[in-house]
């Protein structure tokens, strides 16, 4: 798990490297070296067995199937053994979409005015209870959506949201509580904590003089904000959105018990679905024959591979916003 | 430091003397459903050898039939029996019925006691054909009662399940429409409605939402107080899922050598007709000889007073036909090729 301090550091590799680059010396330091080094190389290397493993379990429903059609087929038939992924693809982008559009703004609003506006007294009192969110584990999450936020969302806020934005795909169909919308805002919940914290943080990094420049030229509060803390926090707070959205793709416990699992694609957010982790775990406990096995290992592996993608993606994103404050300092 | 040492090193020996001196440890593993019931076995039967020990871990019947495939457990336990290929993996391997259970349909419409279905309206509601209560199918079967014109919000397992197996081998015969269509399995692909994680799933939508329906085990949907729906038989009269009915479901079934029989839809007076057995599996032929001995001496005991103890927890008994064609299959067992139990008995 990466906690906010790595994306802190990272900011300045160039010069961390340097000291640490190993010193030509005894044997002891050498010793300490090479072992640091196979520590280091194990975790890549458990990451190549569970790949290859993963890869070795399916490779007999890849073969059968086609990667193409695994990904992009729609069905998922065991008793016939026709496995399409598209609907736990599908479930899993869109909830995981879903939390974040919902968690962002109320993460960096929350975050700025902490660290901004509030005294100190109460950042404390409020950061406690944030910690506190995080330590929840999801199965409680799941079975407070379950027994809370379902009611709720069938019987208030789907018919409301049918009633007023009817015209759009996304609120049609009858309120049943559980589906997409159910799962994506205990997402939302869950991954709150997460992308404040280390907002917090990375507001923490922009330098006073930033702000008392912004403010000796006569920029309000707001305006402060605006041209000196939000560009120069810009990569930081990417990269904490980056890590909610981490744990909202892989969450498996909360999702399967608040989609509906249901292996259906449907543009309308009331309905169910199903999500990637949910699906395997629902399912492999009770799955014989190697091809349901291995096509519950193939869905592994998509999870692997879009984790990756999201991953590179973000990496992408952070250096290319990283240039952001430079220009802005310039 | 040295005198420490052999303090350690003699309580050691102890420790592992009393381990393999006095208990002996059966390792099992495999169906959820039974695990109540077993638990309560395993218990009583230490208090009655206490040298006798087993452990049973309730992973899901596809986790035991694997295990047992691999020999890395003494026995396994399933709710559906193994399949021809399945079998094949695990040469030797027996099949033994220990108590039957049941899958009842419950419902959520306040207001409404005793619902009435026949096959075919089931069948129909589980394919999303029959959509609203107040169906004309529906209400055929229930003159009198007040059916709402509400949707009917089907509720089934999302988890891989012998539940789920039951329910559909049931289903695929009494309708060919869900024979050739989604079919029978642990997992199947569902026409309509949502999933539920587990038993408990299953009873969380139908509990909170109006015009639920969904099918749960027989054990479950007592405990909770659910209503549950009667099902129309073979001979067109209606039955309520009960202890009595789910055994009486048993009692006209032909059962073959290795056991592996579906008593779905039984013929029969007052038979339950989503009813199945649920097994342990054990090799034919014991390799270890002491635990082998206890294993097949403590089957012998499960079949005959451990009978006792299913009712209270919701589980049917054997039938006393099958309980004695069990006997001889234990009879035949044989530890390090040897049989144990005498065929007198």
């Amino acid at each position: 798990m990466q906690r906010a301090s790595d994306i802190l550091t990272v900011r300045k590799p160039g010069r961390l490297s340097r000291i640490a680059a190993p010193v030509r010396g005894n044997l002891p330091d050498r010793a300490w070296a090479a072992l640091l080094t196979v520590l280091g190389l194990a975790v890549l290397a458990v990451a190549a067995v569970i790949v290859v493993e993963l890869w070795r379990l399916s490779s007999a429903v890849l073969a059968k199937t086609g990667l193409f059609s695994f990904v992009f087929a729609s069905h998922w038939d065991v008793v016939r053994d026709l496995y399409g992924a598209l609907p736990f693809i599908y479930g899993t982008l869109v909830t995981s979409c879903l939390a974040l559009l919902l968690a962002v703004p109320v993460s960096v609003g929350l975050a700025l005015f902490l660290t901004e506006m509030s005294p100190p007294r109460v950042r404390s009192i409020v950061s406690f209870p944030i910690g506190l969110l995080a330590g929840i584990p999801s199965v409680v999450y799941g079975l407070w959506g379950l027994f809370v936020l379902v009611p709720l969302l069938r019987g208030h806020v789907e018919p409301g949201l049918a009633r007023t934005l009817g015209f759009l795909p996304f609120f049609r169909g009858p309120p049943i509580g559980l589906g997409y919308l159910a799962a994506g805002v205990i997402l939302a919940i869950m991954i709150l904590p997460t992308i404040t914290s280390i907002a917090i943080e990375v507001l923490r990094t922009v330098p006073l003089s930033l702000r008392e420049a912004a403010l000796a030229l006569g920029a309000t509060r707001w305006e402060t904000i605006r041209i000196a803390v939000l560009p120069y926090a810009r990569a930081g707070i990417l990269g904490a959105t980056i890590l909610g959205l981490g744990r909202a793709l892989g969450e498996t416990m909360a999702v399967t018990m608040l989609i509906g699992n249901s292996p259906t694609i449907s543009a309308s957010l009331f309905a169910p679905g199903y999500s990637l982790p949910a699906v395997i775990a629902n399912e492999f406990a009770e799955a014989s024959g190697g091809l349901h096995t291995g096509a519950l290992a193939a869905l592994g592996l998509l999870l692997f591979a879009v984790t990756l993608l999201l991953n590179i993606a973000a990496r992408l994103l952070v250096r290319i916003s990283r240039r952001g404050p430079a220009r802005v300092a310039a | 430091m040295e005198k420490s040492r052999v303090a350690l090193l003699s309580t050691l020996a102890l420790a592992s003397a009393a381990l393999a001196g006095d208990k002996m440890l059966i390792t099992g593993a495999g169906a959820t459903f039974p695990f109540p019931l077993y638990s309560k076995w395993f218990s009583d039967y230490n208090k009655l050898h206490p040298e006798v020990q087993i452990n049973y871990q309730s992973i899901g019947s596809g986790g035991g039939i694997k295990q047992i495939t691999e020999k890395t457990v003494d026995f396994g336990a399933s709710d559906a029996p193994m399949s021809d290929e399945e079998m094949a993996k695990a040469p030797g391997i027996q099949h033994i019925p220990t108590v039957l259970g049941a899958v009842v349909v419950v419902y959520n419409v306040p207001g409404l006691e005793g619902l009435k279905l026949t096959p075919e309206t089931l069948s129909g509601i589980f394919l999303g054909r029959i959509s609203r209560w107040n169906d004309p199918a529906i209400a055929h079967d229930n003159k009198g009662a007040k059916l709402p014109d509400s949707a009917i919000a089907v509720a089934h397992r999302s988890d891989g399940s012998g539940t789920t197996a039951v329910f559909t081998d049931y289903l695929s015969k009494v309708s060919p429409e869900w024979k050739s269509g989604p079919g029978a399995g642990k997992s199947v692909s569902w026409p309509a409605g949502l999933g539920g994680k587990g038993n408990e799933g299953v009873t969380g939508i139908v509990k909170q939402t109006q015009g639920a329906i969904g099918y749960v085990e027989l054990a479950y949907a007592n405990q909770n107080k659910l209503p549950v729906a009667e099902l129309r038989d073979r001979d067109g009269k209606f039955v309520k899922p009960s202890i009595e009915t789910v055994s009486a479901a048993a009692e006209k079934a032909v059962l073959p050598d290795d056991y592996r029989v579906s008593i779905t839809d039984a013929p029969g007076a007052n038979a339950y007709p989503i009813s199945a057995f649920t097994y342990l599996l054990v090799y034919q032929d014991q390799p270890d000889g002491v635990k082998g001995e206890a294993l097949v001496r403590f089957l012998w005991w499960a079949v005959h007073d451990g009978q006792k103890l299913a009712a209270p927890l919701d589980y049917a008994p054997l039938p006393a036909a099958a309980v004695r064609k069990v006997e001889q299959t234990l009879a035949k067992l044989t530890v390090q090729g040897k049989r144990v139990l005498a065929t007198s008995k």
